[in-house]
């Protein structure tokens, strides 16, 4: 092999490998392999069942729809984080990746005592006949909750770096503000909200801790695929927890792909 | 010191950045690489230095075959483009950490590494900014603390990547006759990478014209700029207009354009030779190698800007513009003339390389 | 009055979106962390000291600082390796490999605690050999670390490859053109120019180590005082209804994550003495 102009090539990506083949790889081929003890009939049945229909939809859409809520709120903090010097400033920049610092226990926990029938937010709620605690809200707020710092960092380094001579520019066309942020840069944008979304998404669908308190776990109602994972767990059925686990990468696999490619689609066009 | 490049080859996948190089430096010289961006002059540079490796050839310094040694062991002084300082050491220590890495064997005491690098940085001017972080000097500073770090190995071959690349025109001038008073009192044996012609003739005793890979001329400033090896070196060098035509066996003919037919006997290069052969050339001419006669002719005067006694003319000749010297007071703008050339550098147009 | 006034908002406009971002922020996300620790309290401190004194308490404390004293200096090292040759080579596959180790981020926790129940549960692959020779990996300690090691994988690598990457290598050339080995080039060359960072990506890779619930919650077996964590023990706490306990626990874990927040945003204004400069 080619000699390289620095050392410590092959001692860096030996590590490595080892390192990543033994903790990741090896473990993954396992879930890529198991559910197949079942045979391919088997997986289906095991993954046909309600239950499991029920609780990889509410895992899918709810993670979809909790993402697709916090663009616009993602939108608003980067944009002001970016644009505007104001006092608290620093303290929204921080506040912002709360829920990357906090363990998921936590914030379910305290997510459930806010929204709770009696909690500071969930009474009021309660009160105007809006129940978010041990329903298919409260799984949604969870996953929005943690989902958030997402598209704030995705969107926030992108807007930083938008040249501010287009939006000039613009202006001295005659374009009024509004007309400037809706067709300069809010196109400019997209690629990076996209990317937001799709990292939000994936991270929700995924998510257990902070859901588990609030969603009351309700099998066909309010029951998440994680979820199910653990409680075929729980019956020693390692093959349909796995066919479960398969089943979510291979979604959120095919999500992401989708994602990307419109990403592309969008710059084309 | 002396230094022999044989049979050198590189390639980047497709891309061959090296095509059979060979060269030779002796001890004191000062060598410049001329090129355009992507002739491969920085491959060289980095495979001197051993941040790169041949696929073949040979590079012999003191009569060793160095080509597969890496960096560490080569003792060459490398000077970076950006200078490549160690951001977050002092002055002091990025020109201190060549000899406070070698090993505990060789290695100087700490004493005596202090006083070798105040030496040095007395001698570069900038003794006073020993403490100060690379972000706290100005850039022609930091050229100076990236040559004491380099020095400070007391190198048997120094390189320097475009040395004046990242400086303003100003501070550049400077340094040039600096660092040749300076290769010159510490007896370097320098190579520099440059695509400025100025900077190379200015400065180097021997230089070598690199185009795609090759080196097209290795000689002394003057004589490159007298006798260029083929039409690239002609083109790139000395500001000569380019004109396609033919050679006949009686003189050269313009195409495209109304300038008149010069006999052999005032041609230069190669080609004007009597018996050099004829066909498809190309002609390079000097803006001072023309002569212009006021009063009806071929050309007329477009813009004329004084420059030094003389006058910068651009005169439109047919469809194309012609940049010539003219005395002072000559012509008018919007005047005609007869504008002849006095002579021409003459390549017949034949594929320069054949592709290996 | 804004240096750019061609394109600035009205400034009713600008308090406006400010203030809607405060509000909305503050209601969304402070909330939830005010709510636990007035849970916490709610009963004074009394109690609250009882919970975490309590020897079960005590004992997820222990166990969890055992493993992220595992999994952190580990997954510190693999991140280094990993971003010193993406970083600062060139070789076919380089992409591949650093998609695979962002991989985990992308894995449900619960996912990544499976995972190891598969390869050595009891019913899994090298279950039954690990039964034949007495050794316990899940429900026990190594499964909890390496459930750990599993989701906190990429935070070391993905702190240090962008700035590795865009500091290049062109110091490290210059290192070995001096003589510099490589050794020397890391640690006197690379590591100072990175340690914020690297300091910054170790703070986060603590914390989730520290806070993470699904992936060990699959592997734990929650015995009691024996394989589980502070996050397991809160859950436990709670579906026992000893709710001041449980937000006593989460309080705690909260704090952790408020300091480390703090850690991070002083990092990445340049480090103590400003000295990042990137």
């Amino acid at each position: 092999m080619r000699q390289r102009s620095l050392p410590g090539f092959g001692v860096s990506l030996g590590v490595t490998l080892v390192w990543l083949v033994g903790l990741v790889l090896v473990p993954l081929l396992a879930l890529l392999l198991r559910p197949w003890e079942l045979g391919p009939l088997g997986v289906w049945k095991s993954l046909a069942e309600p239950r499991v229909l029920a609780a990889l939809r509410l895992s899918f859409l709810g993670a979809l729809a909790a993402s697709a809520a916090m663009l616009p709120l993602g939108l608003l903090v980067a944009w002001v984080l970016v644009r505007y010097r104001f006092p608290g400033r620093r303290l929204l920049d921080g506040v912002v990746d709360l829920p990357f610092a906090l363990p998921t226990a936590v914030a379910g926990l305290a997510l459930t005592a806010l929204y709770a029938p009696n909690g500071w937010l969930g009474a009021p709620l309660d009160a105007l006949g809006l129940k978010v605690a041990y329903t298919p809200l409260g799984v949604g707020l969870a996953m929005a909750f943690v989902g958030l710092p997402f598209v704030v960092r995705t969107v926030e380094p992108v807007l930083r770096d938008l040249p501010l001579e287009a939006e000039e520019a613009a202006a001295t066309l005659g374009a009024s503000r509004p007309q400037v942020v809706w067709r300069v840069v809010l196109p400019a944008l997209a690629p990076a909200l996209l990317a937001g979304f799709a990292m939000a998404s994936a991270r929700a669908i995924g998510e257990y801790g902070s859901v588990i308190f609030i969603a009351g776990n309700m099998p066909m109602v309010s029951e998440i695929a994680p979820l199910l994972i653990v409680v075929r767990l729980e019956q020693f059925d390692y093959a349909g927890a796995a066919a479960v686990g398969l089943a979510m990468l291979a979604l959120s696999f095919l999500l992401l792909l989708g994602l990307n490619l419109a990403t592309r689609f969008w710059r084309r066009a | 010191m002396s230094l022999a490049l044989r049979g050198l080859r590189r390639s980047f996948g497709p891309a061959q950045a090296l095509r059979d190089i060979a060269l030779e430096v002796k001890g004191g010289e000062f060598v410049a690489l001329l090129g355009p961006s992507g002739s491969g002059k920085t491959t060289l540079l980095r495979i001197l230095a051993g941040l790169d490796f041949p696929d073949q050839g040979e590079v012999r310094i003191d009569d060793q075959d160095m080509a597969q040694v890496p960096a560490r062991h080569r003792r060459i002084g490398f000077v970076f483009q950006h200078y490549a300082l160690f951001r977050h050491m002092t002055v002091f220590e990025n020109v201190a950490f060549g000899l406070r890495v070698r090993p505990r064997s060789s290695r100087p005491h700490e004493a005596e590494i202090a006083a070798r690098v105040r030496r040095l940085l007395e001698r570069m001017q900038i003794a006073e900014l020993e403490r100060r972080l690379p972000e706290q000097i100005s850039g022609g500073q930091r050229q100076r603390v990236a040559l004491a770090r380099a020095l400070a190995i007391e190198p048997r071959l120094l390189l320097l990547d475009e040395p004046f690349g990242a400086l303003d025109a100003e501070v550049r001038k400077g340094l040039r006759h600096w660092l040749r008073a300076l290769h010159v009192e510490l007896n370097l044996t320098s190579l520099f990478v440059t695509h400025d012609q100025d900077e190379a003739m200015e400065l180097a005793d021997r230089v070598a014209v690199m185009q795609a890979g090759r080196i097209v001329q290795f000689d002394t400033p003057a004589r490159i700029l007298d006798q260029p090896a083929n039409g690239f070196v002609a083109g790139f060098i000395g500001q000569a207009q380019r004109f396609a035509g033919r050679l006949t066996p009686q003189e050269l003919v313009f195409d495209g354009i109304p300038l008149a037919p010069l006999p052999r006997h005032r041609l230069l290069g190669e080609a004007a030779a009597p018996g050099a052969g004829q066909g498809p050339a190309e002609a390079f001419i000097r803006a001072h190698e023309w002569r212009a006669t006021p009063g009806p002719g071929n050309a007329v005067l477009t813009s004329a800007r004084p420059a030094g006694g003389r006058v910068q003319a651009v005169f439109a000749l047919g469809d194309s513009l012609v940049e010539a010297e003219l005395p002072p007071g000559l012509l008018e703008p919007g005047e005609p003339c007869q504008l002849d050339p006095l002579t021409a550098r003459v390549f017949l147009a034949e594929a320069p390389f054949a592709a290996p | 009055m804004s240096p750019r006034p061609a394109i600035a908002e009205p400034r009713w406009a600008r308090i406006f979106l400010c203030g809607l971002a405060l509000l909305l922020l503050a209601l969304f996300l402070l909330l939830p962390l005010a709510a636990v620790f007035t849970e916490a309290l709610r009963r004074g401190w009394g109690p609250v000291w009882q919970a975490l004194s309590d020897p079960d308490a005590i004992a997820a404390i222990e166990l969890t600082l055992l493993v992220a004293a595992i999994a952190v200096p580990v997954n510190t090292i693999g991140g280094v390796a990993g971003a010193w040759c993406i970083a600062k080579f060139d070789f076919p596959g380089r992409a591949l490999l650093l998609a695979l180790i962002e991989l985990p981020f992308s894995v449900s926790p619960v996912i990544s605690g499976l995972v190891w129940v598969l390869l050595f549960g009891a019913h899994g692959w090298f279950g039954p050999w690990l039964q034949a020779h007495d050794l316990q990996i899940v429900f026990a300690l190594p499964g909890l670390v390496l459930a750990t090691l599993f989701v906190t994988f990429p935070f070391v690598a993905r702190t240090l490859i962008p700035l590795m990457q865009e500091q290049g290598r062109s110091a490290e050339e210059a290192a070995a053109t001096l003589g510099a080995s490589g050794w020397q080039t890391f640690f006197r060359v690379t590591l100072p120019e990175i340690r914020w960072a690297l300091l910054s990506g170790v703070l986060l890779c603590n914390a989730r180590a520290m806070g993470e619930f699904g992936a060990v919650s699959v592997v734990s077996g929650h015995v009691r005082g024996e394989t589980n964590t502070m996050p397991l023990h809160i859950e436990i706490l709670y579906n026992e209804y000893q709710f001041v306990g449980a937000f006593a626990v989460a309080a705690l874990l909260a704090l952790l994550a408020l300091v480390t927040l703090a850690a991070k945003a002083l990092l990445e204004r340049g480090g103590p003495r400003g000295s990042l400069a990137a």
